[in-house]
């Protein structure tokens, strides 16, 4: 008992950043159950939980009422109750896809053994298994994606943000070509895209499937330029004192930079950083919905072509994962954002 | 003849403006010895930051120049530290950390890591920051960040320090205090010191010589005092000191009679204007009367 009490309290200690971060009401909920001044505690709860959940419930009160009404010629538009039972659907369908793999994979090797028994010479083949991605694969799928799109263009984005930062020539030359690319929307690029990959990426085993490939680079395409604009912004806004500090001290040119230049640049970095990857996730719903690259789109593309009495529940789940998701990668953003912010004071939500 | 360790020749200087060059500076002469403490008073906007980044390097003169020790001014360096006015500490590193960054430019190859260490808090034990040496800039208050400044700028071992109004935004109280602490570092290490300051007793306390620049534009040296007030000095008697008390006096009547704030020429002309009185002939009183 007492073991797991401490175990509890651990658990507390180590997550509770995290906690903090998606959830502003669980601390005090943990501070009441430990029994840290109640009343405050309670205030706070009431502030933080009760306020949001009325909302939630006014919410899905609203929306029981109205789906029945709205009739479709795939039947009523789902009410939360169909999503969710759609959503366990989804869930189980997973499981089950998966104990099929596991079989898949078990009668695989029995059948390879079988055959080294026989004659140990034998050459065995390995197949993987071919299902059909289900909901949760293409949930990481996509989040693969996103990240692979929007790192590779923070690598991009932040140096050469921070050059055009450092230098008003430069940056006359780069900037008519940002503030041209960045309005152009990502079905725009797609189809540029996906030929020029197709063309240019051809090898007998490739590592990346092309569409993985067309996917990551329509994100990249539309997620540099915040981070782009925001860093050489943050970059030319150093003040002049420290400007002048770097001088009198004779900072070598890599010393200016690192110790200068980036510290100072790291708010606004953040915010670039921050907007891009918001824009990484929209852009990539709706390239895989257009190009049918495997994800989220895809799946609700499927979906919709499906057009059984459950699709629209299904699609409803998947619009509020991709919500939900969208919302923990903003606030993973602010959590790092904070992190490495120096300015304590600033106000960031 | 001798050469002296600092020399300001012929310093004049021209800022662009859309109105053509704009003359802030015109022939400032100045020779500086090694160990001297100068003090720069004048009227704001005349120019004596002008002054001081043209000797930091920060600005290049437009005709004549700087030389110390035999070498031309041509780049900031750090053997000329500068104090800023608003301390301009790296808000994100630590005071340690701050003066770590210019020990570190300054004694690159010189220093072991250990020796390092021991300099960096050796300064800061100068300035009495030993305690909060792992304080970031905005954990400590205004008076403790200028000290701070003034540790990074002694840990480079300057040839000459310069300073813009280093205590100009504290109160009379602390600022008292650091000026103690800058008498005592200016005593043991004897630093040559060019020092801009707004305040009279200041200046009078600490220099060896005051500089007084006359109202810009095209501001130049109006008159040099030289104070021969024996060391240490101690605040409190020095305010009953008749030499100290004379040298103030000088201060106070070029400032205020020689060299009046411009600012203040004008806002008595309106004043006038508004009573009526008689007292100055001023043009543009027939416009109003
Ligand atoms: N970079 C610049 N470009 C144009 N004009 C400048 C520049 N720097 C200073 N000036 C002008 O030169 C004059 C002197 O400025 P300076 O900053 O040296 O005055 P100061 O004596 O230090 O004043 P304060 O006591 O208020 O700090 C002012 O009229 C100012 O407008
Ligand atoms: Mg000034």
């Amino acid at each position: 008992m007492e073991q797991s009490l401490n175990c509890l309290t651990e658990i507390n200690g180590a997550t509770m950043k995290l906690l903090k971060i998606t959830a502003g009401w669980l601390e005090p909920l943990i501070k009441l159950i430990k029994g840290e001044s109640p009343k405050q505690q309670l205030m706070i709860i009431g502030r933080g939980l009760i306020v949001p959940l009325l909302g939630i419930a006014v919410f899905l009160a609203i929306w029981q009422g109205t789906a029945p009404r709205i009739v479709t010629s795939l039947g009523a538009f789902p009410g939360p109750v169909q999503v969710w039972e759609q959503s366990v659907n989804l869930v189980t369908e997973h499981n089950e896809e998966r104990e099929k793999a596991e079989a898949f994979y078990e009668r695989q090797r029995v059948r390879n053994e079988k055959k080294l028994a026989k004659n140990p010479d034998a050459v065995v083949k390995i197949r993987s298994y071919t299902g059909k991605p289900t909901f949760l694969d293409q949930i990481v799928t996509s989040l693969v994606t996103v990240m692979t799109g929007f790192l590779l263009a923070s690598a991009i984005a932040i140096p050469v943000g921070i050059l055009i930062g450092l230098s008003p020539t430069l940056y006359g030359a780069i900037n008519p070509l940002i503030q041209l690319f960045k309005p152009v929307s990502p079905l725009a690029w797609l189809p540029l895209v996906t030929m020029v990959v197709s063309a240019v990426y051809v090898s007998s085993d490739p590592m990346f499937s092309k569409s993985f490939i067309t996917s990551m680079l329509t994100v990249l395409l539309c997620c540099l330029w915040p981070t782009m604009i925001n860093t050489a912004v943050g970059v030319a806004g150093i003040s002049k004192d420290l400007l002048n500090v770097s001088k009198v001290l004779s900072l070598g040119w890599w010393t200016h930079i690192f110790k200068i230049v980036l510290p100072s640049a790291i708010p606004m970095m953040f915010t670039g950083l921050r907007l891009s990857l918001g824009i990484a996730w929209m852009v990539l719903i709706a390239a895989e919905m257009l190009a049918q690259n495997p994800g989220l789109g895809k799946f609700v593309w499927d979906e919709f072509q499906n057009g059984s009495s459950n699709s629209l529940g299904r699609i409803m789940v998947a619009v509020l994962v991709i919500g939900f998701i969208g919302f923990v990668l903003d606030r993973l953003m602010l959590s790092l954002q904070k992190g490495a912010s120096w300015d304590k004071s600033a106000v960031l939500r | 003849m001798t050469i002296s360790h600092l020399e300001l020749t012929d310093v004049c200087i021209d800022f662009p403006t859309p109105n053509g060059p704009f003359r802030a500076l015109n022939h400032v002469n100045l020779n500086v010895d090694k160990g001297e403490f100068i003090s720069l008073i004048g009227h704001s906007g005349c120019g004596k930051s002008t002054v001081l980044n043209i000797v930091a390097g920060l600005y290049q003169a437009t005709q004549g120049g700087v030389v110390l020790d035999g070498k031309e001014v041509d780049q900031p360096g750090p053997e000329r530290a500068v104090v800023f006015q608003n301390h301009s500490l790296l808000p994100w590193l630590s005071a340690y950390e701050n003066v770590e960054l210019a020990v570190k430019q300054v004694f690159k190859k010189r220093k072991t890591k250990s020796e390092m260490r021991e300099w960096i808090e050796h300064n800061l034990q100068l300035v009495h920051m030993e305690h909060a040496m792992d304080k970031r800039p905005d954990e400590i208050s205004g008076g403790m960040k200028q000290r701070v400044g003034i540790a990074r700028a002694l840990a480079m071992e300057p040839k000459v320090l310069l300073m813009d109004e280093p205590f100009g935004a504290l109160d009379a109280l602390t600022r008292a205090h650091l000026q103690d602490s800058l008498m005592e570092i200016h005593a043991d290490l004897g630093n040559t010191v060019i020092m801009i300051t707004h305040d009279v007793d200041e200046a009078v306390l600490l220099s060896d010589r005051i500089v007084m620049m006359t109202n810009g534009p095209a501001a130049t040296i109006g008159d040099v005092l030289n104070i021969e007030l024996d060391r240490p000095r101690e605040r409190v008697s020095m305010s009953e000191s008749e030499e100290y008390n004379h040298y103030r006096h000088e201060v106070l009547k070029f400032l205020y009679e020689r060299q009046r704030n411009p600012a203040d020429v004008e806002a008595e002309v309106v004043e006038d204007e508004s009573k009526g009185g008689p007292e100055l002939e001023l043009i543009g009183k027939e416009d109003a009367a």
